[in-house]
Parts: C-alpha cells; sequence; structure tokens
C-alpha cells in the first residue's frame, strides 16, 4: 500500500521538499508542454545532420553496392557487424532496467525505465538498418524469413544462427516496443487530459482512450508483470544468439564456448553506460535532479563495474584457455591483439573496459557527475573496440599468412557509423520533446514511501533510532539535489 | 428528480481514497468505479474485483507461439526438404530451441497485450471515457452512480468526512465528450 514507509537507512528515490503527485506531473511534462530551449536545438541541429549524413552513405551503399566499403577477401566483415553488435548491445540495458529490475523489485528504476526502453528501441533500429544495409541487397530483405517461395520451395536453414539472429532481434525489438508502448499509455492519457486542442486529439489517438479504472490498472500490472517475465530470458537470449553467429564458426578467436556469457555482461555493461551518458545531460537539461538522483547514478554505476569486472574475467578466461587449448592458431590469435599491427585496437578495448571501469571502485568517481560521464563515454568506445577487435582482428590473420590483408575503412563506412550516432540522438531528442521521459505513474507510486520528504517527516516523528537516522543523514552527504543543512537543524 | 447523474469524490491522497471506499462501504452505498493516477494495490480487493485471468491467455498463446514455429521447422527441414548437412539428422532439435523459444515469447507478448486492449477496449482512436480530468494527473477520484443513490447529500457529506478535497456532482457522466 501507497502509506507503507520505507526503513529509514534506505536512501531516498525521490528528492526535494514539497514534491506532489502534480508538481511530478508538472516537472516531467515540462519539455513535453512548453517549447524547447536552446540547449535542445543545438543538440538536435547537430544530431540531425548527423542523421542526414546517415541517410546519404546508406544511399550511397545501396547504390553503388558493399563495394563502397573498405572490405576485401580476408576481411569480410569490419565495420558494419562491429556497428550492428555495439547498436544491439546498447539496446539491452532498457529491457533489462524494465524487466529485470522489475522482478527483482528495484523501485530506482522507476524513473529511468522509460527513457532506457527507449533508448534501446532505437538502438536495435539502428542495429538493424546495418542487417539491412550490409545486405547489399536490400530489397531482398524477405529472404531469411521462412515464407514459401518459387526456388523449389526451399526453406531458410533453421539451424543456422544467422536465423536464429533474425528472429531474435526482430522478437527483440517488437517485444520491447510493446512493453514500452502499453507502458507509455498511462502517461499518454496524462498528457491528453490536460492538453487543448489538436494536441489533445493526438494524444488521445495515442493513448487508446485509457481512463485509469481500477480493472485497467489491475489488468495493466499483470501484462506489464508478464512482460518483464518473458523479456528477462530474452533480453538474455538475444545477446546469446548474436554471440553463436561467431561462436558456431571455426575462426580462431571466435569459436569459444564463453562466447554467449561474455557478450550478455558486455551488452549490458555498453547499454547501462549509454544510459548514463544520456540521462546525466538530460536530467541536468530537462531540471529532472529530483527524481535521476545521484542514488540512480550510483547505482548504474556500480552496475557498470559489476558488468565491466565480469567482461574483465572474460578476457582473462580467453587468454587461458588460447593458451591452455595448446591450439597455434588461437594462440596466435590472442598475441596478435597485443604485438600485430592493430594492437592499438587491442589496448583500447582491454584498457577503457577493464582498466578505466575499475575506477568505480572509488565512492569519490562514482558519485563524481562529470567523471561519470567521460567514463560512460570511455566504455562505449572500449566496448566499440571489443568488437572491432574481435570481428577484424581475429579475420585479418587467420590460418593462412599469404592472404592476411588489413581493414581500411572508406569515407562510407565511418559516414554510416557516425550518421548512424545522429540518428540515434535525433531520435532520442525527438523522444524527450513529444513523450514524457519519466514515468510518472510509476514515480508517484513510490513518492509517499520512498522520497526524501516522506523520510524528513519520519525523522521528524521522533521514533527512529538515532544511529540509523545518522546512517541516512551522511548518504544524503553525496546527493547533489539535496539540501543538507536542513538535516543540521532538524 | 435532481440531474445528478454521478457523484465525484475528489482525493488528493491515495489512503484516504482507500478511506472514502471504507466509509461508502460502510454506509452500503455501492461505488461504480474509481479512476487514479497510478495502480493503487489492493484496491480490487476491497472493491471486490476478481484476479486478472490475463496469465491464462499468455500462457496458451506462449503455447501456440512455440507449437506454431516448431511444427514450422519441422514441415520445412523434416519433411518438405530435408537437406543432408554432412549425413547429420534433419530432425535437429536442439537447432529448433532457439526460435521456439523467440516465437513463445513473440506470441506470448502480442497476443497477452492485445487480449489486454481488447478487454479493457483500448485501441488508437477510441474516445476517452474520462470522469474527472484530473484522475490522471493528482486526484484520486471515486465515481458513484447517482441514480437510485439518494439522498445525495448523505453522499457527499460522507466522502467529505473521508477527507475529499472536493465533491463533484456531475450531470453527464463524461467530461471528455466535446
Amino acid at each position: 500500500m501507497a502509506s507503507h514507509s520505507e526503513s529509514i537507512i534506505r536512501e531516498p528515490l525521490i528528492t526535494g521538499k514539497d514534491i506532489t503527485y502534480a508538481q511530478i506531473t508538472n516537472d516531467v511534462l515540462r519539455p513535453v508542454e512548453n517549447m524547447p530551449g536552446k540547449a535542445w536545438w543545438i543538440g538536435f541541429s547537430v544530431a540531425s545532420l548527423g542523421a542526414c549524413l546517415w541517410v546519404f552513405a546508406v544511399s550511397y551503399t545501396f547504390w553503388y553496392g558493399i563495394g563502397s566499403w573498405g572490405l576485401n577477401k580476408t576481411v569480410g566483415w569490419a565495420w558494419d557487424i562491429t556497428g550492428f553488435v555495439w547498436w544491439v548491445g546498447i539496446g539491452h540495458a532498457g529491457t533489462l532496467i524494465s524487466a529485470i529490475l522489475l522482478l527483482f523489485r528495484q523501485n530506482w528504476r522507476n524513473s529511468i525505465n522509460r527513457s532506457a526502453e527507449a533508448m534501446t528501441i532505437f538502438a536495435v533500429i539502428c542495429a538493424a538498418t546495418y542487417v539491412v544495409s550490409h545486405m547489399g541487397r536490400p530489397w531482398l530483405a524477405y529472404w531469411p524469413l521462412p515464407l514459401p517461395n518459387q526456388f523449389g520451395s526451399i526453406w531458410v536453414n533453421f539451424n543456422s544462427p544467422l536465423v536464429w539472429d533474425v528472429f531474435a532481434i526482430s522478437t527483440y525489438f517488437s517485444v520491447s516496443l510493446v512493453f514500452w508502448y502499453t507502458g507509455l499509455l498511462p502517461d499518454l492519457a496524462t498528457i491528453r487530459d490536460r492538453a487543448t486542442g489538436i494536441r489533445r486529439k493526438i494524444y488521445s489517438v495515442l493513448s487508446f482512450g485509457w481512463t485509469g479504472s481500477v480493472k485497467t490498472w489491475q489488468r495493466f500490472e499483470t501484462v506489464c508483470l508478464i512482460l518483464a517475465g518473458i523479456s528477462t530470458p530474452l533480453v538474455l537470449s538475444v545477446h546469446t544468439i548474436v554471440s553463436m553467429d561467431f561462436a558456431t564458426s571455426l575462426e580462431p578467436g571466435w569459436h569459444t564456448t564463453i562466447f554467449p556469457p561474455y557478450f550478455v555482461a558486455g551488452a549490458i555493461f555498453s547499454g547501462f553506460a549509454m544510459v548514463q551518458t544520456l540521462l546525466l545531460v538530460t536530467r541536468k537539461v530537462l531540471g529532472l535532479e529530483n527524481y535521476i538522483t545521484m542514488f540512480h547514478i550510483e547505482a548504474m554505476n556500480k552496475i557498470i563495474l559489476l558488468t565491466g569486472s565480469i567482461v574483465g574475467v572474460a578476457y582473462l578466461t580467453e587468454f587461458f584457455i588460447a593458451y591452455y587449448s595448446g591450439g597455434e592458431y588461437e594462440q596466435y590469435t590472442f598475441l596478435n591483439r597485443f604485438i600485430g599491427p592493430y594492437w592499438w585496437a587491442g589496448c583500447m578495448m582491454y584498457g577503457c573496459n577493464v582498466l578505466m571501469t575499475q575506477l568505480m571502485w572509488f565512492k569519490k568517481i562514482r558519485t563524481n557527475i562529470p567523471i561519470s560521464w567521460v567514463l560512460s563515454i570511455v566504455v562505449n568506445i572500449g566496448m566499440w573496440f571489443e568488437r572491432f577487435v574481435i570481428i577484424v582482428i581475429s579475420l585479418h590473420r587467420d590460418f593462412v599468412p599469404s592472404s592476411w590483408a588489413m581493414f581500411y575503412p572508406t569515407w562510407i563506412d565511418v559516414s554510416v557509423f557516425v550518421g548512424s550516432i545522429g540518428l540515434f540522438f535525433t531520435m532520442f531528442l525527438l523522444f524527450i520533446r513529444v513523450l514524457p521521459s519519466i514515468a510518472m505513474a510509476e514515480v508517484k507510486l513510490i513518492l509517499k514511501s520512498s522520497s526524501e520528504q516522506a523520510k524528513l517527516k519520519l525523522i521528524k516523528s521522533g521514533h527512529l533510532e538515532g544511529e540509523q537516522v545518522e546512517f541516512y543523514e551522511e548518504s544524503l552527504t553525496k546527493f547533489d539535489s539535496v539540501d543538507i543543512t536542513d538535516y543540521k537543524k532538524a | 428528480m435532481s440531474s445528478t447523474k454521478y457523484i465525484l469524490g475528489l482525493f488528493a491522497d491515495p489512503d484516504e481514497m482507500m478511506h472514502g471506499i471504507d466509509t461508502l462501504q460502510k454506509n452500503s452505498v455501492p461505488i461504480y468505479d474509481v479512476y487514479t493516477p497510478m495502480p493503487i494495490h489492493g484496491i480490487e480487493k476491497k472493491l471486490g474485483i476478481k484476479d486478472s485471468r490475463l496469465g491464462y491467455a499468455a500462457f496458451m498463446f506462449g503455447c501456440l507461439g512455440g507449437t506454431t514455429i516448431f511444427s514450422m521447422a519441422y514441415y520445412m527441414l523434416v519433411q518438405d526438404w530435408p537437406m543432408n548437412i554432412g549425413g547429420k539428422p534433419a530432425f535437429a532439435i536442439p537447432d529448433f530451441v532457439p526460435i521456439t523459444f523467440e516465437w513463445t515469447v513473440l506470441f506470448t507478448a502480442f497476443g497477452m497485450t492485445l487480449t489486454f486492449f481488447y478487454a479493457t477496449h483500448l485501441f488508437p482512436g477510441r474516445t476517452p471515457r474520462v470522469m474527472d480530468l484530473r484522475a490522471t494527473d493528482d486526484r484520486f477520484v471515486i465515481a458513484i452512480d447517482a441514480q437510485g443513490n439518494i439522498p445525495h447529500e448523505d453522499i457527499t457529506n460522507l466522502l467529505k468526512e473521508a477527507g475529499a478535497v472536493e465533491v463533484k456532482h456531475n450531470d453527464r457522466k463524461y467530461v471528455s465528450y466535446e
């Protein structure tokens, strides 16, 4: 029940004095109901320029074919699949936050799940574009589907991980979309009921006629819980299957059984880093410091530290197994990451993903916003290099030394990648402009139990143990949105 | 007879609204429905609303999805066009697991959500049947069918006593129609 009061030693999830239900609505809907500020326009202009570059580069690829990329007969997979895996990995955090953290009853997910899910959807769109453009003949994109055809009806091969991948990514995208949109309905209804004229009409259509009656909420909660339950294995399956695209091959550096858990941990790692990159800016620009608090930032940094360390263990295991297997091709591949011509890419991978994240052990760094932001970008750079190292370095020198080659990206390769980042940010900026970036209904749910004001009231009631109150006040010192002097007086 | 169709008790706090429901029920005033900006746990039990059966629907859709894709794979790769891949069996069950899992999830998600939309009459463009515009913002609204529930003043007083910040006597059921 809403009146349940939480233990005082838990940090608040909503800070600020005098936060009411109406205040939450006003704060969250401010960017939706008003004209955007200068920062938004600057960001949007830059991002949409990037998106235009993407449209151009992808069109160029379709027109002239895959030959416009820097691929050669040795390195037949490079920036395209690197970009694809990178984006799919980033697309893992949203569903992890909305599904797994819901099952674990982590209430702090309530204020970050909406934008993380949106980010998931945009990242998977970016990933999907790579798949289509990589085909070279995008008008044949329906070939991996099990459709009756005129080739004697020869069917798709369900033994192939590439076909599994088609199923996994398309299921993941559509289920994430359903999850996200169903969760949006109550908040869209809030916008509708406050709007007038044409905006009301638009949001009326979008909100499906939501009323918030008892039965609707009851079914809504059932749907969310079951969607969370099925999305949890789904999100783990997606990157497992992506990793099997590599792991079921015979390529040294690829055919290792550790790939599925290693890729899943890496995906969550990079996904949380991207959420951190976006939210640290969003909370500042949209003034949402009271809802996305230092607790959220630190919690995400802890997940980045955990998953980064899992990735580190996976790296060590890979090296050990390469040594222990006694296979000379396998051993060479891993040595080549450091002593080959791509040693700098290897250093970026291990340095950014393992060494830099270990800084998160220090609380001063975890709770420092500029450093967290920089580190989140470092992680994303590192994770891009991880895929580059696995894909290009393994391919460029394999069994036959006479066919060893280097990979040099063309400007189209670079433009498709840079452009996809522009596309991603364009979609995200449009999202925070027209849809509520925080799930209002879910934040309202924890206002009475987990907000700073509710806890202050508990302290003032004077029935709490002094030691616990002291512990709580101590934990508040890291919050940038809490005025600690109020507690000194109390 | 008064033209009031519905009496709305608007509460600012979910606990006070729960108290309002108790008060009304103690006085045998039937409640039409309750509209809240967020899910309130425990309210279904008070109003005697049965558990949602969407879970059963979800399970059935999941079974349907898994069966569909497994049968498709069986027909395509075993029955219709078996391929000799290094002499391995065409009916490679472990290889069918990933796709079977994916379609189980896919059918569960879509089937359940569409059932939810169908049962709750949610679809794009449906006219919102809203009794009070702040019920999706910061008001917890108890709606009482005014017909047959008289005297209205008593109900108003009960709601006010329970902590309602405002009591409305609406002549129209829904305020959202233009």
